[in-house]
């Protein structure tokens, strides 16, 4: 594997008496979305903002592509766009003024045509305050990206959005994925998570209790899969059946509802099962352990 | 255009198109000009020599003590000062930049004060342009940087109300500007001495008047200057990005040494 793009050893921030962040240690390879998840005061905004360069840890070692961001802040911030959680631009600044003022302090040309791939460019001359969240948040993102960072730093990346904004937020962010660009998130969103991350980190009370792939931690829990059934003759809805590796089983709007522990076992009996009573399926729907399920689950088992 | 450029011109536009600036730059002390000249040299005909060194002093401690700082407090609790960090805006351009284009407008509406009160209210020009120029860059400069101090001290809006009628009533009071220096009694005129604006007056009097250079000016002005590049050095020090400004560094204890030059002057005064 290649050398990390993004590597964090051991990093410690505190605010007064309140541990933040408590000794984590990550790894962002090139060109993958790492999502860092974890409920509300988990840590995850304090350790965007050491990597940002917004707070300075009381310990540990951040590198961004080779930079610390400690000790040289200007090349930091031409390597990495940012979308901050909370952040503002003056309010009677215009989408326009906003991407040159930026451009220009990261010396390169205003990227007018990310106003049009985000829809802000018929609003090129309306000023902050008059635009409405989900596109002062669009307008974020395009100055995180007008100087074409490698990396891209993302805090909530869809809070406030509308489901036609966060799907193209989505798009847009696996576009920049292909280009190679590596974003690192913080989302409490799990099936943002799920959908877009390749890797996630749980935090939780400042510490990261898990890192894998959203199917490895879907997969390292004891979570059942759920299948859900119905036929035409409801063959199945009977009190007598039993299916080999079902932990529990309910009937629900004539469907049979059950949930397995070896979902392979338990669909080859149940086929078998129908096509013995000579009834046919109508809807079978198989829904594996989702990773906010997951999510529950372990912070609820580190909580305890 | 370079950043620096960017920047200046976006913010010297905020200046005109943004409504409580535009007030603070513009309408409020160039009413109050035209009004109380109006009013005065009708009350006392011999104000028409102290209308131009009082309204520019006026002009420029609306603009820049009452002005200033509450957009760099507003904008640091908006969250701005993050944006800024984030995409490379240098701490300097964020604290230098307002102080500038504050600056050219406060210079602007001097500059109309100074050209329009012979016209409209008989007043004598100054006659040293020279030492009208230093009296107006010294001022501009001291209070320039008492205001971005000011920005940058305060935790909230309402602080910096507080900081900045620390010095705006006193200096009208007890700075020159209503009553003359030579017209207060020894305390009075002691604490005035604390106050930009009584050098400000002094220079204006000797200077731009043609009268001469005493000791009094030469003192006044090494007060605006060593006071003005004290409060912009302490601004830049004590410069926090974070929304709230809790960080130990922003001591108002701190920000209090900008007074030295002057408890100074009012010793030699």
């Amino acid at each position: 594997m290649s050398e990390s793009i993004i590597k964090v050893v051991s990093l410690t921030k505190s605010y007064g008496e309140f541990l933040a962040v408590d000794d984590i240690s990550f790894e962002v390879w090139p060109g993958e979305i790492f999502g860092l998840l974890g409920p509300n005061g988990a840590g995850k905004t304090t350790t965007l903002e050491c990597l940002e360069g917004l707070r300075l840890p009381d310990k540990g070692d951040i590198r961004i592509m080779g930079v610390d961001p400690v000790g040289n802040v200007r090349r930091l911030h031409n390597t990495i766009g940012v979308q901050l959680q909370t952040s503002g631009l003056p309010a009677s600044m215009t989408v326009g003024e906003a991407i040159r003022f930026f451009s220009a302090y990261h010396g390169v040309a205003p990227g007018y045509d990310l106003l049009d791939r985000l829809g802000l460019k018929e609003k090129a001359g309306v000023q902050y305050h008059a635009l409405s969240t989900g596109l002062q948040r669009r307008l974020a993102l395009a100055l995180a990206l007008a100087h074409k960072p490698p990396i891209v730093i993302m805090d909530e990346p869809t809070a406030g959005l509308d489901v036609p904004s966060r799907v193209e937020l989505h798009e847009l962010m696996n576009e920049l994925r292909i280009t190679g660009v590596t974003i690192l998130m913080a989302t409490h969103d799990m099936a943002e998570a799920e959908k877009m991350a390749d890797r996630v980190a749980i935090l939780l009370r400042g510490k990261i209790v898990v890192t894998g792939t959203p199917r490895e931690l879907t997969a390292s829990g004891p979570a059942l899969t759920k299948v859900m059934v119905s036929t035409s003759k409801k063959s199945l809805l009977t009190p007598h059946l039993v299916l080999p590796a079902i932990q529990r089983q309910l009937v629900q709007d004539e469907y049979l509802v059950c949930f397995s522990s070896d979902v392979g076992r338990t669909l080859k009996t149940m086929l078998a099962y129908i096509e013995q009573h000579d009834d046919t399926i109508i809807d079978l729907r198989v829904e594996r352990p989702s990773l906010e399920e997951r999510f529950l689950e372990i912070t609820t088992e580190k909580v305890r | 255009m370079s950043a620096f450029a960017s920047h200046f011109s976006f913010e010297f536009r905020t200046g005109l198109r943004d409504r409580p600036l535009l007030l603070m730059n513009y309408l409020f002390p160039l009413s109050f000009y035209v009004v109380v000249s109006l009013l005065m040299t009708q009350l006392n005909p011999t104000f028409g020599p102290d209308i131009i060194p009082t309204m520019v002093i006026f002009v420029t401690l609306t603009s820049l003590i009452l002005g200033l700082p509450n957009p760099l407090v507003s904008a640091r609790e908006a969250g701005i000062f993050r944006s800024y960090r984030v995409n490379g805006v240098p701490a300097l351009s964020v604290i230098l930049v307002p102080a500038l284009t504050t600056a050219m407008h406060t210079l602007i509406a001097s500059l109309l004060v100074a050209f329009t009160a012979p016209l409209l209210f008989d007043a004598p020009l100054p006659v040293n342009r020279g030492g009208f120029a230093l009296f107006l860059v010294l001022t501009i400069f001291a209070m320039a940087g008492l205001g971005v101090l000011i920005g940058v001290i305060s935790t909230s809006t309402r602080i910096t109300i507080l900081w900045s009628q620390l010095i705006f009533l006193p200096s009208i009071i007890i700075g020159g500007l209503m009553v003359p220096r030579s017209a207060l009694t020894g305390v009075l005129a002691k604490i005035g001495s604390l106050m930009p604006s009584t050098y400000s007056v002094q220079i204006y009097d000797t200077l731009a008047r043609g009268i001469g250079v005493d000791a009094k000016t030469i003192l006044s002005v090494v007060v605006l200057l060593a006071g003005g590049i004290l409060a912009f050095a302490l601004a830049s020090y004590l410069f926090s990005w974070d929304s709230h400004n809790t960080a130990r560094r922003a001591s108002a204890w701190l920000a209090l040494t900008v007074a030295i030059p002057f408890i100074i002057g009012m010793m030699l005064l």
